[in-house]
């Protein structure tokens, strides 16, 4: 784990589960995960924020672009439309959600509408 | 468990006082002063600088410095007020009166009676503008 | 063991002012699960960071929202001064607590009306909206619009109130607070409105916690959390208490929101004799690099943002975790064994803002 800012964690994939474990027992809530693409750095970041009444801590996990991250759904239920989301509009892998919407959470017609316009962009 | 009937009260008091709405078509809203309805320009004052143009989120105003002109599509802009805000010449101006529904859009277009200073002084003042924008 | 079945609620339904779907599985007239379907009016504002400066971006994190349009044009800006490390003048933090305030009064008397047109309240509903109505009008006489206010600006807020203008504001506050208690008194004591209300969609604190509830219904549940508390804006300065209730139902959170009205005016009138006579925007140069993450309480709950800068006029990131969104599996929660008839009423319960949840 490392500190890349107050109270913003870099942690591995290894990490994750017992990070969230840990939160759940402490009775801190799942506040959000957000996924971004920096367009410099080229990979998924996900970033999950807890919060405990007026504390924060975030932990963010860097993922490939087809890397796939392991689910927090089972832990968390209400990650449940965080990770649908970010694999809607992302197209973020996530492994083994407990309810997998199945690109149905957002009736979009464009798929992944976050991440295509950069591809667009790339291939320019 | 709860009381019956608590809104009696009310519902006398509604039936004896005047409508809380105005009779609209017949008398007419008054607007306060802050209103922003549309976006107006002193057509005078204008320099052609197009920091409205470029600052302008929808992308409704165009500035033709060529033509010398300065046009907005008022059903493409949303009176957020940026271009005034950003007008080094304050020549723009929100006002009340909002653009009346029509069956197309369309541009409303302003001659600019500017001229632009002598060619000595104009690399300066583009890259004043540059700089700023 | 019943008839079981599935049935569509929404996306166009009486109770609903936007597009929301829920598939409902029924046993006869009781519901066992709800599954909600979004994104009918997603406009992916998030992605316009591509297009747009960090500069325009406050006018589209404004059009987030109608109702708390106020607050999201806020909190995007206070994430960018905070990236930017620019102390904003203190009149302004003020000002946006005033218009931050007044949100929220017009939001809860808003949710109050669309409360009563959901149990059949014709004559409630009426009554909130023309007492909200009068908000607006302050709204327009302060910023000039009654929706989108576009007041904020990196760094400040664009319109000063004068004193004789905030005066005004407060004397007609008193006089809407005596109307206000009139019309939340029929809420809070109506037996037909009480037999709508009480022991229907119960959620306890601790499963408001599991499944991340935030704002009126986390506090509803006994939970005290009001993220107004962390000292934003002019909140340091203000002295008031978060507003709980234990009774985890339907009820409870008409009450907490109710109270909270009369805490809004109250926080007002506090704003208004201490506002300090200063500058209300400082200079903005440069362009934002780091990142930032800025909590919020607007009327619904507690609204995340993350902004992302890399050093350019586009931003990185703009992600806006709306509090609908996070009230959602609060929502899924309470309708788990409510009868078919309460649904309307317990998504309206949530306070639903649609367009919030899908940005």
């Amino acid at each position: 784990m490392q500190e890349l800012k107050k109270d913003l964690y870099l942690i591995e994939k290894a990490e994750l589960l017992n990070i969230i474990m840990e939160k759940k027992n402490a009775l801190w809530r799942l506040c959000q995960i957000c996924c971004s693409y920096p367009k410099l750095e080229d990979h998924f970041e996900v970033t999950y924020s807890f919060a405990n009444g007026q504390d924060l801590s975030n932990y963010r996990l860097i993922a490939q672009r087809d890397e796939e991250v392991p689910s927090i759904s089972r832990v968390y239920k209400s990650a449940i439309y965080y990770e649908n989301e970010m694999h809607e509009l992302w197209g973020l892998k996530v492994e083994n959600i407990k309810q997998d919407f199945h690109d149905k959470l957002y009736r979009i017609d464009v798929e992944t509408p976050f991440l295509v316009k950069e591809e667009q962009k790339d291939g320019e | 468990m709860g009381q019956f009937l608590p809104f009696t009260k009310q519902a006398l008091k509604n039936l004896f006082s005047k409508p809380a709405t105005t009779q609209y078509p017949f008398v007419e809203r008054v607007y306060p002063e802050r209103t922003r309805g549309h976006v107006d320009i002193k057509n005078d004052d204008c320099i052609l600088c197009g920091m409205c143009m470029r600052s302008c989120p929808p992308g409704a105003i165009k500035v033709d410095r060529a033509g010398k002109s300065w046009s907005i599509n008022r059903f493409d802009c949303i009176q957020c007020g940026y271009c005034v805000e950003k007008c080094p010449k304050k020549c723009l101006s929100i006002t009340a009166g909002y653009q009346e529904p029509g069956p197309e859009k369309f541009s409303y277009k302003v001659e600019v009676p500017y001229e632009p200073p002598k060619p000595a002084a104009k690399p300066a003042n583009i890259a004043a503008a540059t700089k700023e924008g | 063991m019943g008839n079981r079945s599935v049935v569509p609620f929404g996306p166009q339904h009486p109770v609903l002012p936007e597009p929301i779907h829920l598939d409902l599985v029924l046993e006869d007239e009781k519901v066992l699960a709800a599954i909600p379907s979004i994104g009918f009016i997603h406009r992916g504002l998030e992605s316009l960071t591509n297009k747009k400066d960090f500069n325009e971006m406050v006018y589209v994190a404004e059009r987030i929202c109608g109702i708390c349009s106020f607050m999201h044009g806020m909190s995007y800006c206070m994430a960018l001064e905070d990236i930017m490390n620019i102390e904003v003048p203190r009149r302004a933090d003020y000002l946006r607590t005033i218009w931050g305030e007044m949100s929220r009064l017009h939001s809860h008397l808003l949710w109050l009306g669309l409360l009563a047109d959901g149990f059949g309240f014709e004559a409630l509903f009426m009554h909130s909206w023309r007492l909200r109505e009068k908000i607006l009008d302050m709204f327009e006489v302060s910023t000039g619009g009654r929706v989108i206010f576009s007041v904020n600006t990196i760094g400040g807020v664009l319109k000063d109130m004068p004193a004789d203008m905030l005066n005004d504001f407060v004397r007609q506050l008193d006089e809407m607070e005596k109307e206000i208690r009139e019309t939340t008194a029929i809420f809070l004591d109506d037996y037909t409105v009480k037999s709508r209300l009480v022991d229907v969609g119960i959620i306890t604190g601790e499963d408001a916690i599991r499944r991340g509830a935030v704002g009126p219904m986390m506090r509803a549940s006994g939970i005290n959390v009001d993220m107004r508390k962390n000292g934003y804006g002019a909140y340091n300065d203000i002295d008031f208490e978060v507003i709980t209730s234990n009774k985890c139902d339907s009820y409870a959170r008409c009450e907490v929101r109710i109270g909270e009205i009369f805490q809004s005016i109250d926080i007002i009138r506090q704003c208004v004799a201490k506002i300090p006579d200063t500058e209300i925007n400082t200079k903005v140069t440069g362009m934002p690099n780091g990142e930032s993450i800025i909590r919020v309480e607007q009327p619904r709950g507690e609204a995340f943002y993350h902004v992302r800068a890399n050093g350019t006029k586009f931003l990185d990131r703009f992600r806006v975790r709306t509090p609908t969104f996070a009230n959602i599996p609060a929502l899924t929660q309470t309708l788990q064994g409510c009868q078919y008839g309460d649904v309307p009423l317990l998504v309206l319960t949530i306070d639903p803002c649609i367009s919030c949840t899908e940005r």
